[in-house]
């Protein structure tokens, strides 16, 4: 690309601005969803039903029937979420988490929201019922609080996940994400990026990236806990398929999966439900608390990993995939990003953008990374991403414990 | 006599001294790197798949392997420019089970199953 064509895509870029929903805490939403949340897995399917052909509304909630203060937390952090306009909770009526407790903290923050128990409302069919009357009202209540405003990349904050991992992960996909959120972080917006557990033998570099020394000793302390982890569950995050594919260490896969962080200065560390307490790049750890070790997995899944960057306020998350996935999230829309340009033509209706070109030479790392960051725009300003138009809305939770001072103190810190 | 086809190989940073194959390469391959170093030319040594590296460089034994610009591994011996470089003469500086995988497949060689 000529030089001239490359600044207008970056000035395209710069210039971007669309229409959002400001919310009563002044952060802004890109999409006004109603959300039905459920407290035990026992009213997960009239939770479902209720958000059945309910295009605008998700579902997500806890399978356990005892609670656990995470989970508590990670919930309310998605019903807050700034592109979440009304919250229906939904309990059975015999478990501990409380569905009114929940609609309370969500009023709260300036949302309509409402709950009830399925016990108390004539079981399956009425509990549905109920459940659709209560979900128009919250959609006329979030319809008419809806605020839209102007916004721009200073008002978003963007997650980045990667799975399903091969050769080109590291090479391209990875890169370019770690290129667009150097755009990002440049325009004043924020980024967050994961999975601790895949930084083995980057200690060093990670603190060299600090923007502050207490950056980096959260950030040496988020390594050194990670590095107990692994060895109390005695696995590396590198298996046989790895080695087959070509990656020959730890330090290689790593450093591959690190790359989606970019290159800008890492502002400190989050745990899981809190938000960046400024703007800029931060690291989310999800690994459970060290008395815990043995008993919670950090990354189960790649679902879980995309709800943890939702719950620090992500509106949007990259998903970066080489041999393809076809996941998507509740509550903000999930952008798929492959480096492999084979994967991207075998799985086109669920790749939203093709890394692999810059693999093949047919675009330089930052004229990808521009055309993301335009993707990423038109994904804020309405337009359905492939797992969005798909109608994918995965969520998933399990018990951890993060945050809690002693095994002693156990669920209720 | 026929050439044998050219496959291309990326390098990430311009300090690597290993780049990445994005298609298969066989024996005496001729072989185009891409990446911020520029376009050089290579051959490769001995087939190389997709997804596994290639030496850019001499590699003296003991030396660091360079990719992304860190140090991804060292040197157990002296590799070639155009060499396949991985578990056969690569091992983690971190995981003491490095050096004990199987070159090909990535199986385990060092339990005991007894």
């Amino acid at each position: 690309m000529p030089d001239s064509a490359a600044g207008q895509i970056s000035n395209r870029v710069s210039d971007r601005s669309w229409t959002g929903y400001l919310r009563p805490d002044g952060r802004k939403g890109i999409r006004n969803h109603l959300l039905v949340v459920y407290t035990v897995e026992c009213a997960s399917f009239v939770a479902q039903e209720i958000a059945k052909d309910e295009s605008d509304t998700h579902v997500i909630g806890f399978p356990g029937c005892y609670d656990n203060d995470y989970a508590i937390r990670l919930m309310l952090a998605l019903a807050t979420h700034p592109n979440i306009g009304g919250v229906l909770a939904v309990g059975l009526g015999c478990e501990y988490t409380q569905p009114h407790r929940i609609a309370e903290a969500v009023r709260a923050s300036g949302r309509p929201a409402e709950s009830f128990f399925i016990q108390e409302h004539g079981g399956t069919r009425l509990s549905i019922a109920h459940g659709k009357e209560l979900l128009a009202s919250l959609r006329a209540r979030a319809q008419e609080n809806a605020v839209k405003v102007p916004m721009t990349w200073a008002d978003l904050t963007i997650g980045a996940e990667c799975g399903g991992s091969d050769g080109t992960s590291g090479l391209a996909g990875n890169p370019v994400v770690g290129r667009a959120f150097d755009r990002l972080v440049d325009r004043g917006g924020s980024a967050i990026f994961e999975e601790v557990v895949e930084m083995i033998g980057l200690r060093d570099l990670m603190i060299s990236r600090a923007a502050s020394p207490q950056a980096a000793q959260q950030l040496g302390a988020t390594y050194d806990k990670m590095l107990n982890y692994c060895k109390a569950v005695r696995q590396y995050s590198v298996a046989p398929g790895n080695f087959a594919g070509g990656l020959t260490t730890i330090e290689e896969k790593s450093m591959g999966a690190f790359a989606k962080g970019g290159s800008r200065p890492i502002q400190g560390v989050i745990r899981v439900s809190e938000r960046p307490p400024h703007l800029g790049l931060w690291l989310l750890d999800s690994v459970p608390d060290e008395h815990f070790m043995q008993f919670g997995y950090t990354n189960p899944n790649d679902t879980e990993g995309i709800m943890d960057l939702i719950a620090a306020g992500a509106q949007i998350v990259l998903f970066i995939t080489g041999r393809g996935s076809v996941i998507g999230s509740a509550v903000a829309p999930l952008i798929k990003v492959t480096g492999n340009a084979r994967t991207f033509r075998n799985m086109t209706e669920d790749m939203d953008f093709n890394a692999g070109r810059v693999l093949s030479g047919e675009l330089t790392m930052d004229e990808a990374a521009a055309e993301l960051m335009d993707l990423i725009a038109d994904v804020a300003a309405g337009q359905p991403s492939k797992p969005e138009r798909l109608g994918h809305r995965e969520f998933f939770l399990m018990y951890k414990h993060q945050d809690v001072p002693s095994l002693e103190a156990g669920c209720r810190a | 006599m026929l050439v044998e086809s050219a496959a291309s190989a990326f390098q990430v940073h311009a300090s690597d001294n290993v780049a990445t194959l994005l298609g298969e390469a066989a024996t005496g391959a001729p072989l185009e790197i891409v990446g911020p170093a520029g376009r050089l030319d290579l051959t490769a040594r001995e087939k190389i798949e997709l997804g596994h590296k290639v030496a850019l460089d001499a590699i003296p034994e003991g030396a660091p392997v360079v990719k992304f610009g860190i140090v991804i591994g060292i040197a157990m011996r002296s590799i070639e420019p155009g060499e396949w470089v991985h578990l056969h003469n690569c091992r983690s500086q971190l995981d003491e089970r490095s050096g004990h995988f199987d070159v090909h497949t990535g199986e385990p060689g060092d339990n005991a199953y007894a």
